[in-house]
């Protein structure tokens, strides 16, 4: 493998491989109701608690599309850059499976509600556009449960019906680094509209993996592999990995890739072939004569457009003009909706004279290791923006030095205290009060004469030693930059 | 009252709403006649007892503003009713209990008519003699060896036999029309969109429509008055304004343009249907209104273009039994033999049959050929319809090629079945509205029936010539009771 350019390519003897990736993601619609039902979609419910006579397909029972979902999916095409199609068709792609009620799946496949469209990447040597082919709502199935008995298997229906929005890339992706900026930003778009939760623990987001390889400098796509239902970033690239490395090793063997869908197995750490191209499934896919052409007026996508609120590309701009902010740090402020929020409200809180800077590095540093250690996502961090906001104005206006903070910051955590009540509290009040500093460092050098001399006498090291003798007396409360200069001009 | 069972639902409406007949008499009188009745087999599911109670209940404080007020009625059992084992005349389905009620049932309730019992019928609806229900035939009170038709069999002979002053049967290509037909009464499939589909087993869903069936063409507009109904709970369900549809009913039809096609004139067809298309001819004459010569050039598609589409909606619409969640379940080695055995089991050879045809026309490769050709032919048809009503108001033909015809003679012979549906199909291919009126009688003294085919939505019209021409023809059915001893 080699990341010269910062290319992935796979070698072997004398050749090198390109693996073409592309991705069909499975987003789950943020809403209360399903997708043709109004049972709920709460996640992690009893087993069969959120079923209705539609979900689990009685005789008689008729789908009845969920205007809300509709608007999600659209909206999320607006964050895509994406054409809204204003006339899409359901079609039922048939099927038998125990937890699919209904013998089909309500899909869309000629006529999608989204078009083609692109996202932007952030990768290290710059940025990459990847299409995307379109994006077409569809029910989620019902979930087996094979290991509850050793006979039987059960069947929970509380996702059957929930809407999924599949989002399809054009074969754009070169890399593992590539899909995860890619599943990120998608996620990251889709948090920013609220329109997918993209928890990838509970399978609000997954996705189907393509995977072909060819040599280097080809401009013909190789046979596609899918790897199916893949719900890690990590799983992802383990998977593309073992994937490409496998294809590669039959094309150096000089056997045929066949086109076929594979599974990853997350213990083995390899895919392995689930059903081949002629074993594939045929859906039968036709309109579902139960549901009416979807059609949507311009009007109605304008609202939508208007309700559009700033996504992370057009934020990160924002930072780097109004905040200064280099690409690197503007980037991991707004990767995450959350985070961004945190920050803004942080800066609002901080009031006129303010550090950016500081913020910046204080959010970045300190609070993201609480929040990691802790296992904590930022909208549940312990400290909240306005007391972090109070904390970092301590420290310019010098009320607190930046170390005595790290020891503020760790007592904020337990109840979200006010930094300056623990100041107070503790007496922990920078030493700013250059008489006081100064007696101080009299006896100090007082007590260490001999070394005074010899720091005279050059041994310019010494002074670090006479800084932490300062340092310790005051309790580790002295302003430091005092403490430097009084130290500077008596000794 | 001996009698009360050979009144009409207006009469029987009347004498409740002036208190000469109290529910409670005219319930038991239903329900004893379909007692004596059971020969016909025209019911799956009898709700004796407790329509007796709904009826007394009913007489102790009678709400005489109501449409239907303690009108007793059997229904098809294709319709879901709560708490009331619903069939849809198949094994598969042979225990199954609805928690909930079709649109069109809960209405005909809302209007305070009360369930007689559940009626026979192909299963799901998949017939056109009643022989293919998993409770055997039903037979037809003209005549003990003949089919009453179908798939709306048990409907049409019930009311007939005067078991029920009325009913609502499903019409896919023609399942009220030729019932109606083969057993002298009245039966309308209104405009799709018209009736709700929500709650009624689905069997081709684009083509699917609940309608009415009655003695004569008033009690039938009453009855279409209280389905019609717009329902947000089925997405083709059209929201426009419904007639007062028996308050606004005319036999004023003077003027009126009708049309006959001329492709309806098929080959074979026996003498006495085409005399009675020409009777039709001479009573709309008669009526005051004319008819115009028209032609609809792609009626011969019809029928394999109806053999495509029911076919393949159906294959996917009965997916759902599956034997995992509901009905009946075969025991299997696995998943897929389970699968295997409980829908070999569960349904019937004709079931199977269209589920096959269905399955086929859908699979890759002969998609293009077949489902989406039809749909091209089936546009056609539509087509040919929108351009013969630029120039007339209603179409009629003759609802069927021939009279009822006996039981078994075409069990065997599918394709001689299907063909007993040609002048139906093309009416729910158009989605158009269509209604059979019993005209005349064949050499045997058997029924036969004119067809009125309108324009989307103008029910009220067809009702209005159908009752016009009612009039004229004064038709009397032939029924001799010769099943009750």
């Amino acid at each position: 493998m080699s990341k010269k350019d910062s290319e992935y390519l796979i070698n072997r003897k004398d050749n090198q491989y390109e693996v073409v990736i592309g991705l069909e993601v499975h987003a789950q619609v943020l809403s209360e109701s399903k997708l043709f039902s109004t049972s709920a979609t709460k996640f992690g419910a009893e087993p069969n608690t959120q079923v209705s006579l539609v979900d689990a397909a009685f005789p008689g029972m008729l789908p009845v599309i969920n205007e809300f979902c509709v608007k999600q999916a659209i909206k999320t095409g607006i964050g895509l850059n994406a054409k809204i199609n204003k006339r899409s068709v359901f079609d039922r792609k048939n099927y038998f499976y125990a937890d699919l009620p209904q013998g089909y799946q309500i899909s869309q496949f000629k006529d999608p509600i989204v078009g083609e469209g692109k996202v932007i990447l952030d990768m290290p040597n710059g940025q990459k556009e990847v299409g995307i082919e379109r994006l077409h709502l569809e029910q989620d199935a019902g979930k087996s449960i094979h290991d509850l008995d050793p006979q039987n298997t059960f069947v929970d229906l509380n996702r059957s019906g929930v809407a999924l929005m599949e989002i399809v890339s054009k074969p754009d992706l070169r890399s593992p680094d590539e899909v995860n900026a890619y599943i990120k930003k998608l996620r990251s778009i889709m948090r920013y509209l609220g329109t997918c939760d993209g928890n990838m623990q509970e399978g609000s987001l997954r996705a189907d993996v393509n995977v072909s390889v060819r040599p280097k400098g080809s401009k013909e796509f190789g046979t596609r592999c899918e790897i199916k239902n893949v719900n890690s970033i990590k799983f992802m690239q383990m998977a593309i990995e073992y994937e490409a490395n496998r294809q590669v090793d039959l094309m150096e063997e000089g056997k045929t890739i066949d086109q076929e869908t594979r599974l990853f197995d997350t213990k083995k750490n390899e895919t392995r072939s689930m059903r081949s191209k002629e074993d594939a499934h045929d859906y039968r896919y036709f309109p579902d004569p139960d549901l009416l052409p979807l059609e949507v007026s311009e009007k109605f996508i304008e609202e939508l457009r208007n309700d559009i609120p700033e996504l992370p590309d057009d934020k990160k701009r924002r930072f780097i003009e109004e905040f200064k902010l280099s690409a690197y740090e503007a980037n991991i402020l707004v990767s995450d909706i959350d985070t961004a929020k945190y920050f803004e409200e942080v800066i609002t809180k901080m009031g006129k004279n303010k550090d950016i800077k500081l913020a910046v590095n204080w959010i970045t540093g300190e609070l993201f290791a609480i929040l990691n250690s802790k296992g904590l996502e930022i909208s549940q961090s312990p400290v909240s923006a306005k007391n972090f906001a109070i904390l970092i104005n301590l420290i310019k206006n010098g009320t607190i030095s930046g170390k005595i903070a790290k020891t503020v910051f760790e007592l904020m955590i337990d109840g979200d205290k006010d930094p300056q009540k623990i100041i107070e509290e503790k007496g922990l009040k920078q030493q700013s009060d250059p008489k006081a500093l100064e007696a101080l460092i009299d006896k100090i050098i007082n007590d260490n004469r001999e070394k005074a001399i010899e720091y005279k006498q050059g041994k310019e090291k010494l002074f670090g030693f006479f800084v932490g003798q300062a340092m310790k007396a005051s309790g580790g409360k002295a302003n430091p930059q005092l403490i430097n200069e009084i130290l500077k001009k008596k000794l | 009252m001996s009698d009360i069972t050979k009144q009409s639902l207006t009469e029987l409406v009347e004498n409740i709403k002036n208190k000469k007949l109290s529910s409670t008499d005219v319930t038991k009188a239903f329900i004893d006649r379909s007692e004596k009745s059971e020969e016909l087999n025209a019911y799956i599911t009898n709700d004796f007892t407790s329509a007796i109670d709904k009826a007394k209940k009913f007489d102790q404080k009678p709400n005489l503003d109501l449409k239907l007020p303690g009108i007793p009625m059997a229904v098809k059992d294709l319709f879901c009713t709560k708490n009331i084992k619903t069939t849809a005349g198949s094994k598969i389905l042979n225990n199954f209990v609805p928690t909930y009620e079709s649109t069109v049932t809960e209405n005909i309730w809302n209007e305070g008519a009360i369930l007689l019992g559940k009626l026979n019928c192909d299963e799901f609806a998949m017939g056109s003699s009643n022989e293919t229900s998993f409770f055997g035939n039903v037979q037809n009170p003209i005549d003990k060896n003949l089919v009453p038709g179908g798939s709306s069999g048990g409907s049409a002979s019930a009311v007939a036999a005067q078991l029920t002053p009325i009913t609502i049967g499903t019409d896919t290509g023609g399942s009220i029309r030729q019932p109606a037909s083969f057993t002298g009464i009245v039966g309308l499939k209104p405009t799709y969109g018209s009736c709700s589909r929500y709650g009624i087993v689905a069997f081709a869903s684009s083509l699917d429509q609940a309608g009415p069936m009655a003695q004569n063409v008033k009690d039938c507009a009453l009855l279409h008055e209280v389905i019609s109904s717009y329902d947000p709970k089925d997405s083709t369900s059209v929201n426009f304004k419904r007639n007062h549809y028996s308050k606004e009913l005319t036999n004023d039809i003077k003027r009126k343009k009708i049309g006959i096609p001329k492709e309806y004139r098929v080959d074979g067809m026996p003498k006495e249907i085409e005399d009675l298309w020409q009777k039709g001819i001479q009573y709309i004459k008669d009526c005051g209104a004319e008819t115009v010569d028209i032609s609809l050039p792609n009626t011969s598609y019809a029928l394999p273009t109806y053999y495509i589409v029911a076919p393949a909606e159906a294959s996917s619409n009965l997916a759902r039994y599956d034997g995992v969640k509901y009905g009946f379940r075969a025991k299997g080695e696995n998943l897929i033999d389970m699968y295997e055995k409980t829908r070999s089991e569960g349904f019937g050879a004709e079931v199977q049959r269209r589920i096959m045809i269905g399955t086929y026309v859908l699979s890759s490769g002969y998609y293009d050929a077949y489902y989406l050709k039809a749909q091209k032919v089936r546009k056609l048809i539509k087509n040919d319809f929108d351009e013969a009503y630029k120039k007339v108001d209603a179409i009629l033909t003759p609802s069927t090629p021939s009279s009822a015809f006996k039981i078994g003679e075409k069990t065997n012979d599918p394709v001689s079945m299907y063909l007993n549906d040609i002048f139906t199909v093309p009416v729910n291919l158009a989605g158009l509205p269509g209604i059979s009126i019993p005209a005349g009688h064949d050499s045997n003294g058997y029924p036969l029936g004119l067809q009125i085919i309108g324009k989307a939505f103008d029910e009220q019209n067809i009702l209005n010539i159908a009752y016009a021409m009612e009039e004229k023809i004064n038709f009397k059915n032939k029924i001799t009771d010769w099943w009750i001893k």
